[in-house]
């Protein structure tokens, strides 16, 4: 099962390391890390997506929480959250096309940054699904090079009453 | 003055300057340090420059792998914080292996290295080394000071982290830049952990419910690790299993928790434990653990470890709970706290039938050797020790087979008796150990039991034991292999005894070229004789036993067994 874990960590050299390092020990496997900095210049968070068992990934969260410089951390499993990645990717887009190509992309509500003679680059963010729907239809015309996020989280306001 | 009345004269004139080596010597002593291990170098010479007048006693280890199993001894002979210095790359790498075994065991330590100048650190200076990159896995914490202004505040969250919590290494760097520069200090600085929570009570329901488990339960079994005597909990476990009348076994890093005189004791259970401590967990019907890990040593097949138990978990590392076996009660939090809570609400229950059944075990499987033998058992040598030391010295160990022996044959009664790395099982370790101990407990009787492989990885600290005039024991149970290997080569690899052993000297020669004392023991009817002359010695002495080339040690659990699937079983009973 897919976890998203949200670590507030100090924002400290070796932080990362350790954070990385702990993974790698203990054969814990990462699909995802994204760390950036909070409101608070101190803190960073940092939103990691790790596959697993409820057994491993219980013990994930527990020993990211052992790290001294880790502050808090959240599993967001069956949690409201409202996850997030963005990709940049740049698709071969002769003129001929351009206008379906055009059409694709304001479905998936995403955004030209860039135009070259032959190519776009386009700006998507959303639930790590819809990137992949986006790659997989732009696939035809040719991708000729893709930067991704992996994903960012929060929990949404409103709960669910269980 | 007392290092309090030095705190105290120090906050009162604020504002002093001081260099980073001061900052790092006045807290140290703030921290009640009065000894420490250290071996200088380049960059520390600013550090050892303040130590030479301050009033902390400094151990020059021969190398600095000693010096920080030494440091981990002293605390854990002592309960205290032990302390290590090491100088930038060579000395810090050197201690990578005296942090994991402490690291793996929970001991407090705080290790200070040197580092390059902070504006050569990254460019290969000479001497230089990622030490925090380096020893990050086989820490608590670690950190690089960077700014003298967090020096200070630094050492004190490095003893703090070390000490409170599950205990552990902590490693603090010291650019030689930052030990120099000059800094006002006006007063102690606040420590800033923000990330690190320390958990003391246990969740008072969850304790409720562990102590009505007890009380339903007809079968059960204490299982007691080394987090009890990290806790100083000896006493409460104590009242505990008397209350409820609870039959005890321990870890190998419990051992000493519990007096293993009292009829409650089991002895160890796992892989060498005693048959009836693996019979009892295997058939109980609530398993206790308290301060233990369920480490595969122990637990043996996962699978079918306890398979009729309800399992209560206290331990003050969440990360401990449902790591390797599912917990049904967890408890969080100081053993110590939790056990007086537990106490309050246990019933006595006599128990009888279970008892019995222990008492039947406890006969038919009691550890025995051939004492009929004409060789030296390694048994007996350890049974003999413990006779003539009623019981009271502290034993450190290396590893393998003499470690297991000394487990089995020694009857431990105080906590902190005990002194043997059993997580990372560290060779070598015995020696620099028994100093460590030594000089935590000055009066303490200190004997090494030891291998003579094991020795040899670290003997060149006898130089250190023979400096300071201590007055340790080392008895070296010399079967001429890496004893637990052959074990295993005669078992599993069809007695090819590949590389299991190698050409050693005369240790008896050795410790006198080294200026301590060398005794050999070649006649089972010279042993009683030999163990007298060695307690009565006021320097280090070695005694060299040469013992049964072949014996092995039972029970014992093959890797991957269940522990009621014990060998060595038939051995015993034939010698009943």
């Amino acid at each position: 099962m897919r976890h998203i874990i949200s670590a507030l960590v100090e924002n400290k050299p070796g932080v990362l390391a350790h954070v990385a390092g702990m993974f790698a020990a203990r054969a814990f496997n990462i699909d995802s890390l994204v760390v950036g900095r909070t409101e608070d210049p101190k803190l960073s968070r940092m939103t990691i997506v790790v596959i697993g068992d409820d057994r491993v990934v219980e013990q994930v969260r527990k020993q990211l929480a052992r790290i001294v410089p880790v502050v808090k951390v959240q599993d967001f499993v069956g949690q409201p959250v409202v996850a997030r990645d963005l990709m940049l990717v740049t698709i071969s887009a002769p003129p001929e096309k351009r206008s379906e190509i055009f059409s694709m992309i304001e479905m998936f509500r995403g955004k030209v940054v860039d135009i070259g003679q032959k190519s776009l680059m386009v700006e998507v963010s959303g639930p790590e699904s819809k990137i992949e729907a986006f790659v997989n239809v732009c696939k035809p015309y040719g991708i000729k090079s893709v930067a991704r996020t992996g994903t960012i989280a929060m929990s949404r306001q409103a709960k669910i009453e269980p | 003055m007392t290092s309090k009345s030095r705190i105290s004269a120090r906050s009162a004139d604020k504002s002093t300057i001081k260099t980073g080596a001061q900052i790092i010597v006045d807290t140290l002593i703030e921290q009640g340090v009065d000894t420490m291990f250290g071996y200088t170098g380049g960059v520390m010479l600013p550090l050892f420059d303040r130590l030479y007048d301050a009033p902390i006693r400094v151990i020059i280890p021969r190398h600095e792998q000693g010096g920080c199993h030494m440091a981990d001894a002293y605390a854990r002979a002592s309960g205290k914080v032990g302390v290590m210095a090491a100088t930038s790359g060579p000395g810090a790498c050197n201690l990578v292996t005296g942090l994991a075994t402490a690291m793996m065991d929970s001991i407090p330590i705080v290790a200070l290295t040197g580092q390059v100048r902070t504006e050569l650190i990254g460019n290969d200076a000479f001497q230089e080394a990622d030490t925090t990159g380096i020893t990050r896995p086989v820490t608590k914490y670690n950190c690089i000071v960077k700014d003298v202004k967090d020096l200070a505040r630094t050492i004190r969250e490095a003893f703090y982290i070390a000490s409170t919590g599950r205990p552990g290494p902590v490693l603090v760097d010291i650019p030689v830049d930052v030990a120099v520069t000059k800094y006002s200090v006006d007063g102690p600085v606040e420590m800033e952990l923000p990330g690190y929570k320390v958990r003391s009570k246990g969740h008072a329901r969850q304790i409720t419910t562990a102590a009505k488990a007890i009380n339903q339960s007809k079968q059960p079994v204490l299982y007691v690790g080394g987090g009890v005597i990290a806790a100083n909990a000896s006493e409460e476990l104590r009242a505990l299993a008397e209350k409820a009348h609870i039959p005890v076994t321990a870890t190998l890093l419990g051992l000493g928790c519990y007096d293993q005189r009292k009829p409650e004791s089991l002895d160890m259970l796992g892989m060498h434990g005693s048959a009836y401590a693996n019979y009892a967990v295997q058939e109980c019907d609530l398993l206790i653990a308290v301060g233990a890990r369920f480490d595969d040593r122990v637990t043996g097949k996962l699978a079918t470890f306890a398979p009729n138990a309800k399992i209560i978990h206290i331990d003050i590392d969440p990360a401990s709970i449902s790591k390797n076996v599912h917990v049904d009660i967890p408890v969080v939090g100081d053993a110590k706290a939790i056990l007086v809570e537990l106490a309050k609400q246990v019933e006595y229950c006599p128990r009888k039938g279970w008892f019995k059944k222990i008492a039947d075990w406890k006969k038919k499987y009691a550890l025995r050797y051939d004492q009929e033998a004409s060789t030296i058992k390694p048994q007996y040598v350890i049974e003999e020790i413990c006779h003539q030391t009623k019981s009271e010295a502290i034993i450190t160990t290396g590893v393998g087979q003499n470690q297991m022996w000394a487990a089995q044959f020694y009857k431990f009664i105080r906590p902190r008796q005990l002194i043997s790395s059993g997580g990372l099982g560290t060779m070598g370790y015995g020696l620099p150990a028994a100093i460590g101990a030594q000089i935590a407990k000055p009066d303490a009787l200190v004997i090494d039991i030891d291998g003579e492989h094991s020795f040899n990885m670290t003997m060149t600290e006898l130089s250190t034991a023979v400096e300071h005039n201590l007055p340790i024991k080392v008895c070296i149970l010399n079967n001429g292999y890496m004893g637990m290997v052959r074990q295993w080569q005669e078992l599993f690899y069809g007695k090819r005894y590949s590389k299991s052993y190698l050409s050693n000297p005369d240790y008896a020669t050795v410790a006198r070229a080294l200026g301590a004392i060398g005794i050999t023991v070649d006649k089972k009817q010279d042993i009683p004789k030999a163990i007298k002359q060695m307690l009565t010695e006021k320097k280090p002495c070695v005694v060299d036993f040469r013992i049964d080339r072949e014996e092995n040690v039972w029970p014992m659990v093959p890797a991957g067994k269940s522990l009621d699937e014990m060998s060595g079983l038939d051995i015993f009973e034939s010698m009943a």
